[in-house]
């Protein structure tokens, strides 16, 4: 979920790109929420890359994570030190092959990347919407983005793919519209949180609603509530890395210094990588969103939204192939939760792939550069389209 | 290919349903795909080999073939192959008839344990047999079951389930190349394929 993670540069990148916006669920026709509450105008950020062909069927739908946004590869301008979230994965040549497919990825509802959400104005108020922005879910979501596919034209995806809360979507999405989805790939996700995740995310959020600069989530005109999403940060971290990981990456480690301080300062270097992640976040990032989107994540329940309590019901009326992926090391959705969502595909009789990638970094596998991940992604999306 | 694969290749018709069990690298999957439109899936442990079948546009599943196998409603295929794989298998009656239920037919191979070699190393040197085909020493061999073609048809009576065909094979030593064998086939052949059903 730590998206933006520094990495090399993978072979030719798709170049420049521009965040475009649209908007919809003008009132009175706002958006019906799965919470009854009712949205509108909503607004989404979106990017493409690649070329819509003639028949309007090589479109790829990137689903993006907690902390990611519609800049999903490419760069803004000359001049940009950074390309999009998924850079080595979306490109001429590259896994998702923009030179085959047309790549669309959008902003998610409830964020702050362009797209509705708490630090959104409430054209009723004139002020931003805080915490009177109402609960959404991942379903609201995917509605959300299903607006977006209507207004560019496109009946059917190709393929949607995300990882982690981008998976959920991914899951979603050949639910609630099973006739518009041609194939998914879920990656290192889930059908619904374990307690586990459930507890960190809610550690998380408490960091923030407790930070004296939360103000009820009306913190837009004074300092933001930094320390508790610094905080709600470091922990995400922790959940996305594994023991091998951090073994490796910094062991024990002290950071710029040759012995303990004896005090409180970060002396050890996972503590001043956690510090700095934090606050690098805080520069970037809504607390509001950040509340929100895990909120979204801990109300995903597949089996219960649509299999009323068995997972094989709830994919009865799917019809997209799948490929799904797990990491060994990724413990926040572990491969045990991959292999309940390939058992109840296989007993809809769905074609299914499924590869549990070895990889010791942890959940944040996917966002990284593994070749054998590019690998099974661009086979699997050849045949599809193939098979088209 | 291997040989005993092509054999089972030209049992099978076009357009058939297939699940390949530990299909590794995805060679007779790909073929029946390309050559006879099968629609295929396959089970494989090891991860590499899986992400080269996904890789190569087949449907793979990674996992246990003996947990995998049970996921499956009843005759959710035409084939269900277990291919050079029953002597590693630890319940070979169960993962046989579970082949049968989700499967019209089913079709194995295995190495013969009774080859005139087998026979010969154990008559005469008095050690557990080492042959190009059964290439292990008795402490690092993954085949926990020797099988004979004479055994595999006592077998298949007594639990209970028709032997639709069957062919004993002898291998060249890249095991791509071969030829049938007619006579004395428990005694001369390195392989047995079966075709099984209910």
């Amino acid at each position: 979920m730590s998206e933006y993670i520094e990495h090399d540069r993978h072979g030719v990148s798709v170049g420049l790109v521009i965040r475009q916006q649209f908007t919809f669920a003008e009132p009175p026709n706002r958006m019906r929420l799965d919470s009854g509450a009712a949205l509108g105008p909503i607004t989404i950020a979106y990017e493409t890359c690649g070329r819509l062909n003639a028949a309007r069927s090589n479109a790829v739908l990137v689903l993006h994570a907690l902390s990611g946004d519609a800049h999903v590869a490419g760069y803004h301008s000359k001049d940009d030190p950074k390309p999009g979230w998924w850079e080595f994965m979306v490109g001429p040549g590259k896994g998702i092959d923009t030179e085959r497919y047309f790549v669309i990825c959008s902003n998610i509802l409830g964020s702050c990347g362009g797209t509705t959400g708490p630090c959104s104005i409430n054209p009723d108020t004139q002020k931003p919407y805080g915490l009177t922005f109402p609960v959404v879910t991942i379903g609201d979501m995917v509605r959300a983005q299903k607006h977006l596919l209507d207004h560019l034209g496109i009946d059917q995806v190709l393929a949607v793919v995300g990882g982690s809360i981008g998976g959920m979507q991914v899951l979603q999405w050949c639910m609630r519209y099973p006739e518009r989805v041609r194939a998914a790939i879920p990656l290192a996700t889930t059908t619904r949180h374990s307690a586990l995740a459930i507890a960190f995310n809610e550690v998380a959020r408490q960091a923030i609603m407790t930070d004296p600069n939360f103000n009820g989530g009306d913190y837009y005109q004074g300092p933001k509530p930094a320390t508790g999403l610094s905080l709600a940060r470091m922990i995400g971290h922790i959940t996305y890395l594994s023991d091998e990981a951090m073994r490796q990456k910094f062991g024990r480690r002290l950071q710029d210094k040759s012995d303990f301080s004896f005090n409180f300062d970060a002396d050890f270097q996972v503590e001043s990588y956690l510090r700095y992640q934090g606050s690098k976040f805080v520069e970037r990032f809504d607390a509001n969103s950040f509340c929100y989107i895990t909120k979204a994540a801990d109300y995903f329940d597949l089996q219960n939204q649509h299999g009323k309590g068995s997972l094989a019901s709830a994919f009865a009326n799917v019809r997209a192939r799948f490929m799904v992926v797990s990491f060994t090391s990724d413990w926040l959705y572990p491969t045990y939760q991959s292999r309940a969502m390939v058992k109840a595909m296989k007993k809809n009789g769905l074609d299914v792939s499924f590869c549990e990638i070895q990889a010791d970094c942890g959940h944040d596998a996917f966002l990284l550069p593994i070749d054998r991940l590019a690998e099974v992604i661009s086979g699997f999306l050849r045949r599809v389209n193939n098979e088209a | 290919m291997r040989y005993d694969l092509q054999i089972i290749a030209s049992w099978i018709e076009p357009g058939a349903k297939v699940l390949d069990l530990g299909c590794g690298g995805g060679d007779l999957l790909g073929y029946l795909r390309d050559r006879k439109q099968v629609r295929g899936t396959g089970i494989e442990k090891k991860e590499a080999k899986v992400a080269q079948c996904i890789a190569k546009g087949l449907t793979v599943l990674q996992g246990d073939i003996n947990e995998e196998i049970e996921d499956y409603q009843d005759n959710s295929f035409d084939y269900v192959i277990l291919s050079q794989t029953l002597q590693q298998v630890y319940e070979p009656s169960k993962i046989i008839l579970t082949m049968l239920r989700i499967g019209r037919k089913g079709i194995v191979s295995f190495p013969n344990f009774s080859h005139w070699d087998v026979r010969l190393q154990l008559l005469l040197k008095g050690h557990a047999p080492v042959t190009p085909k059964l290439p292990y020493e008795w402490y690092d061999t993954p085949n926990i079951r020797v099988i004979t073609i004479k055994d595999f048809q006592t077998f298949a009576k007594r639990i209970g389930i028709d032997i639709l065909r069957q062919v004993a094979i002898n291998t060249d030593n890249d095991d791509q190349t071969g030829r049938i064998v007619r006579f004395a086939p428990n005694l001369l052949a390195t392989y047995g394929i079966f075709l099984i059903g209910r």
